[in-house]
């Protein structure tokens, strides 16, 4: 299965305007603005509580921003007016999300995980579900898991079944929030290889991640955030290797050397 | 053996107690116990919505049915409404009875039940596209039975017991029929013993069950 757009596509797939959103006092989002190009992978990266999972999450209306718009394709959403549930749901069916804690259904067998999107919500031929699943399995390397439980698998294989999953439902983009942060280290690769895959095959992504090498070689544009704003964004070479601000600096250093 | 025995009465009475089994006290508690985990469904959904005069009624009536002992609530639907012209017959008067006690008990153990169904699998199921109540079908009420098997079937096992109270409005189940041949005979304790034994067996297979159900449902977790 291929992306539905190519790389060459240059339009932007996804625009954000003027994203705002408060936990009571808290201004986690400040006007937040981005473009990701279809077919183009974009990392956002910053220190906890930057605001970078919001965004993600005010993407498919897991969180209702205060203001602002979302735009997918040709599905937009103004959060400035109180937002109706079907304009929610138009929106949530245009991208596939993968979490960092995988949330995949443990009731249902690694292949019925990878079927209930397709099957119960979207009503397509069982015969027709089953197959186009069985071949995501098959590309993120666990075919012979279908029949398993989730938690029969190790955390990496859970993870790529949680792309497999998301994958099922025919998005346009894909959203990963901090897909590999919850991962015992020797599993990252298996993860990571599977979303460079998705990246070459021509996928538009959005990834929260602190995976710097990930970003400097899958990325098309690196997105720094801190406090609630972009501080920079641009090519990973620009922003992760000459950084312009200074806060991306003292980041990108503590993130290479914690210590 | 000769007749008059206790073992004579014992065997006499077996019958009789089994259809006041059959036809008395395992259908109330199926009708009540039914009918009242769907009442329970509702009143849980309900004390879950963020919304205030919603969630308030169903807190008044949890705090209600939990505060009041079933006898009087018995009395009330039987002997009460009549005087406000709402006369109902003694099965249909238990039915209700039990069904508003079971839909009051177990409402919380639903609840309970639903918010320990952790957020990122409601937050899953709607990227997949479902909306509330399709998640709430396909994805949390299964994982919540789970969570809920156990204290339903107490709730199932106190329910089977309390039917009992319903010989006190004329409904001829099990305790009813025990005092009806034990009055003429006045062998009371040998007839309460049976009955109680029907009880007893009820029971022990409802517990029987309850373990099977339970190694079902945790097949797909580590155990």
């Amino acid at each position: 299965m291929t992306a539905p757009e190519l790389r060459s596509d240059a339009e932007a797939l996804l625009e954000v305007t003027g994203l705002r959103k408060s936990f009571g006092e808290n201004h986690v989002l400040r006007g937040i603005d981005l473009l990701v190009p279809a077919g183009s992978v974009t990392v956002l990266i910053g220190p906890s509580g930057s605001g970078k999972t919001t965004i993600l999450r005010s993407l498919n209306a897991l969180e209702i921003p205060d203001a602002g718009t979302v735009r997918i394709g040709t599905v937009e959403l103004d959060f400035s007016a109180p937002v109706e549930k079907p304009a929610i749901a138009r929106l949530r069916a245009q991208s596939g999300m993968v979490f960092q804690g995988h949330n995949l259904f443990p009731h249902l067998t690694v292949l019925g995980n990878v079927t209930e999107g397709p099957r119960v919500v979207q009503k397509r031929p069982p015969d027709e579900v089953r197959a186009e699943a069985l071949a995501l399995l098959e590309r993120v390397g666990l075919a012979d898991k279908a029949d398993q439980y989730p938690f029969e698998l190790s955390g990496g294989q859970q993870q790529r079944v949680g792309i497999a999953r998301a994958l099922a439902i025919r998005p346009r983009l894909m959203l990963f929030d901090e897909p590999t942060s919850a991962l015992d280290p020797e599993l990252v690769g298996e993860v990571l290889s599977v979303m460079k895959d998705l990246a070459g095959d021509g996928w538009t992504m959005v990834v929260v991640s602190h995976e710097i090498r990930f970003a400097r070689q899958v990325a098309d544009q690196v997105v720094f955030l801190d406090g609630g704003v972009v501080v920079e964004h641009g090519a990973p070479a620009d922003v992760l290797d000459a950084p312009v601000h200074d806060r991306t600096r003292r980041f990108l250093h503590r993130l290479i050397d914690p210590l | 053996m000769e007749p008059g025995s206790t073992a004579d009465l014992i065997r006499r009475s077996l019958l009789p107690l089994l259809s006041g089994t059959v036809r008395g006290t395992i259908p109330l508690t199926l009708i009540s116990f039914v009918l009242g985990l769907i009442l329970a469904l509702l009143i849980a959904l309900m004390r879950l919505s963020p919304v205030r005069l919603i969630a308030a009624p169903a807190r008044f009536y949890v705090s209600v049915i939990r505060g009041t002992p079933l006898l009087v609530q018995l009395f009330i639907i039987y002997y009460g409404l009549p005087s406000i012209g709402a006369t109902i017959d003694p099965f249909p008067s238990a039915c209700l009875a039990f069904t508003l006690n079971v839909g009051g008990y177990a409402s919380e153990v639903i609840r309970a039940a639903i918010l320990s169904v952790p957020r990122g699998q409601w937050e899953a199921a709607f990227t997949v596209g479902m909306n509330y109540p399709t998640a709430l079908r396909r994805i949390v009420l299964p994982q919540a039975l789970r969570v809920a098997v156990p204290s339903l079937s107490n709730t199932l096992i106190s329910l089977v017991k309390d039917t009992s109270l319903a010989s006190t409005i004329q409904v001829t189940e099990l305790l009813r029929k025990a005092q009806e041949l034990a009055a003429p005979t006045y062998e009371f304790f040998t007839l309460y013993a049976v009955a109680a034994a029907y009880y007893w067996v009820i029971c022990l297979g409802l517990s029987f069950s309850q373990a099977r159900l339970e190694t079902r449902l945790d097949r797909y977790v580590v155990s």
